[in-house]
């Protein structure tokens, strides 16, 4: 998981959770698998019919805004999508990204260069983005919240943890 | 250095002297709050391996989301959260019809000053107005909490919003929340702790600053905060029978960004399709028909929201062509509402009056809008497709527009309806 290679989906500013996963399918729609099909549904049609693993999603500020709904991670992360880098992310889709063990990243310089459909190489391990305008480095993920992510996600985190004590 | 509220909170409950903005700390929560997603909660929890929950005190947990259930599926769900509740001994357990989880979490004294309040809700800010810190998460950190008992926060950057004067007669919180989304944006307040401070603030009532931390979550905030006084401690004095202790900032500390504005130039405004911060002065926007008018939520939902909107609808007719639908935030507010006579009007008024509960605000049912529709909503979320379809328009305004939009048939501030301009 360490060096993700894919295309670029490039999307604005401030997508919220309801575009990403329409609140009507919130109590209705429980597999995940399920979930998947109805990704950005309110965006971007195109988006479920030709994701290929390892794609990544590039946008403005403020991805994920909107409702706390889990959903919206899990949809993209069911898609196979390998990472999303932003100008910014809202909170709570932020956390629930990396609970989903989906990296996200916040790039700013490189979401004003990057291409919609262009290849781009993410390296978690080095810090790198490198695209066709050239190589950005990021912040790292802070420990604990790594510690997450190598597990795979929270829920394998807690349940290591939980059978630990 | 001083520290602001959530600093010196996050430090509190985390056994430390102090934190810093960015700083990761692990807290248990005084009250972990969840409603009709608890069944889905619970699949989580499952298979983490959790048996039984960490702490059965700690869970509030209220079905609002599709109340009473609309469907075989809901209604499944639901069925699912009263086991849950049953095999773990959940205490603070509301079932259907008691309201909207923020506005019982306030009720029932759940939400204290100095607390830290967890949600599986991204309005679970609306804590801030009892002084409490109060944050949405997501369903699998919910779920991690049942079993651990914990959850990690990172201590966020604070924002103090301080408002001068005072508002003018025809201005409320909603207007002043909206007005301060619009002009800060979306993300205006993201990842931040938002505190709100000055004499415009202290002058409201505990209803109309609940209007506050409750929207605050449309420009992004971690958590918002109003500085908890007497009007607070007394509003709880027989509602809570847990020991509280109000935690507040220091005077010297230190904020990201501090904001100021004087109360008196905020005028009338309405939020605009399809966001929150897409705001505009309601004269502008006057005149634009409404195929429907819902007031209700955990924003503006209360007895003095109705009471507002009662007001306005007293001996008047709703508009042929327009609907209106009125959902009080909780049992109580509809008690109240009762006694006082609001719920009679808002019938002879040709309005419909539904239980508690979310209602349509987040198009589950109880009034989802046909393809095309103008919607107007005391609500705090405009999103396309927010409401049921995408191919609707949802404006936010305060509950006193919503009721003489819905006497108009079209967008209008209720003073020019007393003037017969309407």
């Amino acid at each position: 998981m360490s060096v993700i290679r894919g295309r670029v989906w490039k999307y604005g500013d401030d997508v919220n959770t309801d575009v990403i996963f329409a609140g009507k399918y919130t109590y209705t729609i429980n597999d995940p698998a399920e979930m998947a099909k109805h990704a950005l549904e309110d965006l971007d049609p195109r988006f479920v019919k030709e994701v290929k693993p390892n794609d990544i999603i590039v946008a403005g500020k403020n991805w994920g805004c909107g409702s706390s709904r889990e959903q919206a991670a899990t949809c993209l992360k069911e898609n196979g999508l390998g990472a999303i880098i932003a100008k910014s992310f809202a909170r709570i889709h932020y956390r629930n990204c990396l609970n989903t063990a989906l990296p996200v990243l916040t790039c700013p310089e490189a979401v004003d260069v990057i291409q919609d459909k262009e290849m781009v190489e993410l390296d978690l391990a080095a810090g790198e983005i490198r695209c066709g305008a050239g190589t950005f480095r990021f912040p790292p993920l802070p420990e604990t919240v790594m510690g997450i992510f190598e597990a795979g996600g929270l829920i394998a985190y807690t349940r290591k943890k939980l059978a630990a004590r | 250095m001083g520290q602001t509220f959530a600093e010196k909170i996050l430090a509190e409950k985390a056994g430390l002297a102090k934190t810093v903005p960015g700083q990761i700390v692990e807290i248990s929560p005084d009250i972990a709050l969840s409603h009709d997603n608890t069944a889905a909660i619970r699949g989580i929890f499952e298979k983490m391996g959790g048996v039984k929950v960490f702490n059965p005190k700690v869970h509030a947990i209220i079905l609002d989301h599709a109340t009473p259930a609309p469907t075989t599926e809901h209604a499944e769900n639901h069925r699912i959260v009263r086991e849950f509740v049953q095999e773990q001994g959940v205490e603070h357990f509301f079932d259907v019809g008691r309201g909207v989880c923020h506005q019982v979490l306030v009720e029932e004294g759940l939400a204290l000053p100095g607390e830290v309040v967890l949600g599986s809700d991204s309005h679970t800010t609306h804590a801030g107005v009892m002084g409490a810190f109060g944050a949405g998460i997501g369903r699998s950190e919910m779920a991690s909490i049942w079993a651990l008992g914990e959850l990690w926060l990172r201590v966020p950057e604070s924002l103090k919003i301080i408002v001068h004067g005072k508002l003018s007669p025809s201005v409320t919180a909603k207007d002043l929340a909206l007005h301060i989304i619009g002009e800060l944006g979306s993300d205006g307040g993201l990842y931040m702790s938002v505190e709100w401070h000055g004499e415009a603030i202290e002058a409201l009532d505990l209803s109309q600053q609940a209007v506050l931390p409750n929207i605050t979550a449309e420009m992004g905030a971690k958590n918002s905060y109003i500085p908890p006084d007497q009007k607070v401690f007394s509003f709880l004095k027989d509602r809570s029978n847990r020991q509280y202790e109000p935690v507040y900032p220091d005077p010297d500390a230190s904020y990201t960004k501090i904001v100021e504005y004087d109360a008196s130039t905020i005028v009338p405004v309405i939020a605009c399709p399809h966001t929150v911060d897409n705001v505009k002065p309601l004269s502008e926007i006057a005149g634009l028909h409404i195929d429907q008018a819902f007031l209700g939520t955990c924003t503006n939902g209360r007895l003095e929201d109705l009471g507002a909107a009662a007001a306005v609808l007293k001996g008047r007719r709703i508009a042929p062509g327009t609907r209106m639908i009125v959902i009080p935030a909780s049992s109580e507010v509809y008690l109240d509402a009762l006694r006082a006579g609001y719920i009679e009007t808002f019938v002879a008024a040709g309005a419909m009056v539904q239980s508690p509960g979310c209602g349509p605000c987040m198009g589950n049912h109880m009034g989802i809008p046909a393809v095309g529709e103008v919607i107007i909503s005391s609500a705090n979320r405009n999103f396309q497709g927010r409401m049921g379809t995408r191919e609707s328009e949802v404006y936010l305004a305060s509950p006193e527009v919503v009721a003489a939009s819905a006497v108009a048939g079209a967008i209008i501030h209720p003073r020019y309806l007393q003037e017969g301009r309407g």
